[in-house]
């Protein structure tokens, strides 16, 4: 996700990941990078197809994985969703924003829709993160 | 009857069922059928005119509805129906 976000800078990047969880956490196994398919400039907006996403679904599926949330990037901003990001989160799904500044890394933070159609943050564990998506 | 899959982000109110076999002859009335079965599905599936929210692409196999008959497509026996969340969002 990190390279992802890196290597697509000046634009956003986006896709899906895939894993388990429990009462207390999700674990990311998998990570699917999906093109972004908005039209026009993509330095703010990101835009997963739904062909895509179905492909998610099925990827899941068939690889006995649960689909956990979806990832984008946040190209010189940081990682607070946005007003766009709210309206059109779904629940359950765990948002989690790259912010890259000039082209690297600088920081993650994971966001999830709650019943007032707010977001809370997630706990992430950020060592993890790096290491395992850089 | 046909089948109706569930995205991941809504099985929390289809108790966590990802397939549905509805009888059903049309996608309107589907959907009809899914919000009685499921009444908290609703506010994330129909806008307060009760219509299909925009953020919402219905599938029958690999067509979008909007490609179709919108609404009114038919349902036939064994029709794969599939409710796909527009997934988009921004920094701005």
């Amino acid at each position: 996700m990190i390279a992802d976000a890196e290597k697509t800078f000046p634009d956003e990047c986006c896709g899906f990941f895939f894993g388990r969880e429990d009462d207390k956490r999700r674990m990311i196994k998998k990570v699917l990078v999906v093109h972004n398919s908005k039209e026009g400039d993509k330095r703010r907006r990101f835009e997963i197809a739904p062909r895509d996403y179905l492909k998610a679904e099925t990827f899941a599926e068939e690889n006995d994985l649960t689909l956990l949330g979806v990832y984008h990037s946040h190209p010189n901003t940081p990682a607070i969703p946005s007003e766009t990001d709210r309206i059109s989160a779904q629940p359950y799904f765990s948002y989690l924003i790259i912010s890259v500044f000039d082209g690297a890394f600088s920081h993650a933070r994971s966001w999830q829709l709650n019943e007032e159609l707010k977001f809370d943050e997630e706990k992430l564990n950020s060592e993890l993160f790096i290491n395992q998506t850089k | 009857m046909a089948t109706v899959i569930i995205p991941t982000p809504l099985r929390k109110f289809t108790n966590n069922t990802a397939r549905l076999n509805i009888r059903a002859g049309s996608i309107s009335d589907a959907v009809s059928e899914l919000t009685i079965n499921f009444p908290d599905l609703k506010k994330h599936l129909l806008d307060e005119q009760g219509k299909i929210r925009s953020f919402v692409n219905i599938f029958v196999g690999d067509d979008d509805i909007r490609n179709l008959q919108a609404e009114n497509t038919p349902l036939q026996d064994n029709t794969v129906v599939s409710i796909v969340p527009a997934i988009a969002g921004g920094s701005i």
